[in-house]
């Protein structure tokens, strides 16, 4: 018992949890965002695999690391935007429409990657960003190197989330959001055009999910490989849920679901029989369990996946 | 964000979509086709892109898929799994039940005629060990796909992310099986399975090729499930769930049982797809088994409009821009990639084109 005890005592433990968590986090208010307005984003996970392969290729060819993090946002409102043309105004499956972006948006960042960057044996990096000390804070005993020596792109997805959970529930905007996602019919009788919202809606929420991926690239890691996204994507679909399409809750998701994850990663190294397989599957079976437990307690946007036409019932 | 002062809506309707009241045949038929088209026009940009001449590229995938014998019955070889995954989500989608996770389905298959085929079962003669295999590589895949079917139905739990969170299970599964009790003493250190018996092997149907005797097994499914939907009351019902779920209830349709039933045809067809690539192809398990058969399938599936003799074609296209494109990328340096993307493309181009055989447009 004791060995569970050490790892949870250590600082680096916590460290990681806010790193694993900071991609989740991402993935999970852009999907959260684009289903309050109503509509399902399935396209994440290749959304999320475009921004590593944006940001990275961006900074690999000479720009800072806050214009490949620009880069990306930018490349994801843009499959946000066919995601949208497709099914807002075209009212198409949202679930078909979104793998097909998927399978779209990864397939062609393997193939823009392998244009520009030649195939090698090490495959080639970028100078990631680096941690940043709060002056103060970094040098309290174990909160210090748990909480405070995370990158930017870390401490910006918090702030997004606490953000993003204002302008939901305290801002003409996101009542305007709220009632897209709850009832268009009504939205569009107090002035509020759905279509409009919807749009704005999911392309935010792509720029967000591809900055998710870009952190991949430019902070966790420091270099572009295919399926490096690892279901990712999917995972933050379930957080959605668990989080019953709350902000403040999808951090709290996002954040318990990386504890997990690093504590598993920590429980390898004393668990030696154990084969790693089983551990590598825990946070897939975690976010079934997870979904399982909320789907019915979770409320969910009333108007989700229900494409809307003006005057049309 | 808000309307015009007035209260009217903002902006004046330029076009307005409009319901068709038939389906023109002529345009359905010709919407796959279209859609193809497009997709191969829009690839032709990125090949333009990398400085390749477009229509010697598309010329190259033409000869890469068809050129030589060889690389004909190499192109039906990778068409046949594309047309068990593309059956399996065919069946899944017409009833609205969205199996995403045939890819898992596929090596549960495989994996489950690796460890029956190498020793439990070996003993049996292939005509008895043949089919036994395949049964069991069904049951495989029918039972992962019970999983997220179950969930939905106790727990409301939308089966989408549960079938595509159990691919990566599922692989890894694999990966722990032929790490451990079924790897292969003999490979080297190599993560792969034991190798099925010879005997367990599926005949060619062309010597000197890796052509085998699963093509014809996937057209014959093909066409079960054609005479499966348009003949019998299963058909009906499944059509119906997928049509619309309370009105089946209430004509009477058992919606969970057709559902289950529905499940198992498709989980059994992406077991069975995997199953016989290990027979028919490779003869071991890896982990790299399946160059995304089971995601590839669902573009197959929609490519055909769900219709289960369109699977076969559609699986054809898909296999033809997959096999082309590794000669035309030898001879042009494009990478492989442009196959991935151009299938995926066509998936989106379809689904335009599904919409434009119902709705016109209005000036």
């Amino acid at each position: 018992m004791s060995t569970f005890f050490d790892i949870v005592a250590s600082a680096g433990l916590w460290a990681a949890v806010l790193r694993i968590a900071t991609p989740l986090i991402f993935g999970t208010l852009g999907a959260l965002l684009s289903e309050r307005s109503g509509v399902l984003n399935l396209g994440i996970e290749g959304i999320m695999t475009f921004g590593a392969m944006a940001g990275w290729l961006a900074v690999f060819n000479g720009a800072d690391l806050w214009t490949g993090m620009l880069v990306a946002a930018l490349s994801g409102a843009l499959f946000g935007l066919v995601h949208a043309a497709m099914t807002v105004t075209l009212g198409l499956s949202q679930h078909v429409t979104g793998l097909g972006i998927t399978l779209f948006a990864s397939s062609l960042s393997y193939y823009i990657f392998r244009l520009t960057v030649p195939l090698a044996s090490t495959p080639p990096t970028v100078t990631p960003f680096q941690p940043i000390s709060v002056p103060g804070l970094s040098d309290l005993p174990f909160v210090g190197p748990a909480l405070f020596t995370q990158t930017l792109p870390t401490y910006l997805s918090i702030v997004i989330a606490l953000l993003l959970a204002y302008v939901v529930y305290r801002t003409p905007l996101g009542l305007a959001l709220r009632m897209s996602g709850e009832n268009p019919h009504a939205a569009e009788a107090q002035g509020v055009d759905p279509v409009r919202v919807r749009y704005g809606a999911i392309m935010a929420g792509s720029a967000l999910m591809a900055m998710g991926g870009a952190f991949l690239t430019l902070s966790a890691f420091n270099s572009f490989f295919p399926t490096m996204v690892q279901g990712r994507g999917w995972i933050c679909i379930a957080l959605v849920v668990f989080a019953s399409w709350r902000p403040g809750r999808a951090l709290f998701g996002a954040l318990l679901f990386a504890f997990f994850d690093a504590f598993q990663l920590r429980l390898q190294t004393v668990l030696g029989n154990v084969p790693y397989q089983i551990f590598l599957m825990m946070p897939y079976i975690l976010s079934i369990a997870a979904l399982a437990v909320m789907a019915r307690r979770a409320r969910v946007p009333q108007a989700l996946m229900q494409p809307y036409r003006r005057g049309e019932r | 964000m808000t309307g015009s002062a007035t209260g009217l809506p903002a902006k004046d309707i330029l076009m307005r979509l409009e319901r068709r009241e038939h389906r023109p045949l002529l345009l359905v038929v010709l919407s796959p086709i279209l859609a193809v088209v497009a997709a191969l026009a829009l690839a032709g940009l990125l090949i333009a892109a990398a400085g390749a001449p477009v229509l010697e590229a598309y010329g190259r995938i033409l000869t890469g898929a068809f050129g030589t014998r060889l690389a004909a019955t190499e192109t039906l070889t990778r068409a046949t799994p594309l047309m068990l995954t593309g059956l399996a989500a065919a069946v899944a989608f017409r009833a609205r039940l969205w199996n995403i996770g045939a890819e898992g389905q596929f090596y549960l298959g495989a994996i489950m005629v690796a460890a029956l085929g190498s020793t439990a079962l070996s003993g049996l003669p292939g005509p008895v060990l043949i089919p036994l295999l395949f049964t069991a590589g069904a049951i495989a895949g029918m039972a992962l796909m019970l999983v997220p079917l179950w969930l939905r139905l106790r727990f409301s739990v939308d089966e989408v992310v549960t079938s595509l969170l159990l691919n990566f299970v599922a692989v890894l599964f694999v990966s722990m099986m032929i790490d451990g009790p079924l790897k292969d003493p003999l490979a080297f250190g190599w993560p792969q399975s034991m190798p099925v018996a010879d005997h367990a092997l599926l005949p060619k149907l062309i010597e000197r090729s890796r052509l085998h005797i699963g093509l014809a097994v996937a057209i014959v499914a093909a066409l079960l499930v054609y005479l499966l939907q348009s003949r019998t009351v299963f058909g009906l019902q499944s059509r119906a769930a997928g049509l619309n779920p309370e009105g089946a209830v209430f004509a009477g349709v058992p919606l969970a049982r057709t559902l289950v039933k529905v499940a198992c045809l498709s989980g059994g067809l992406a077991g069975l797809a995997g199953a016989i690539e290990v027979m028919g192809v490779k003869g071991y398990v890896t982990t790299d088994l399946s160059p995304g058969y089971g995601y590839a399938g669902i573009i197959v599936a929609m490519l055909a409009n769900l219709n289960p003799l369109g699977v076969i074609a559609a699986a054809f296209f898909t296999a033809t821009m997959f096999v082309g494109a590794d000669g035309m990328s030898r001879a042009l340096g494009i990478p492989t990639y442009i196959a991935d993307v151009t299938v995926a493309l066509s998936l989106l181009t379809m689904l335009i084109a599904i919409f434009f055989t119902q709705y016109r447009i209005r000036r």
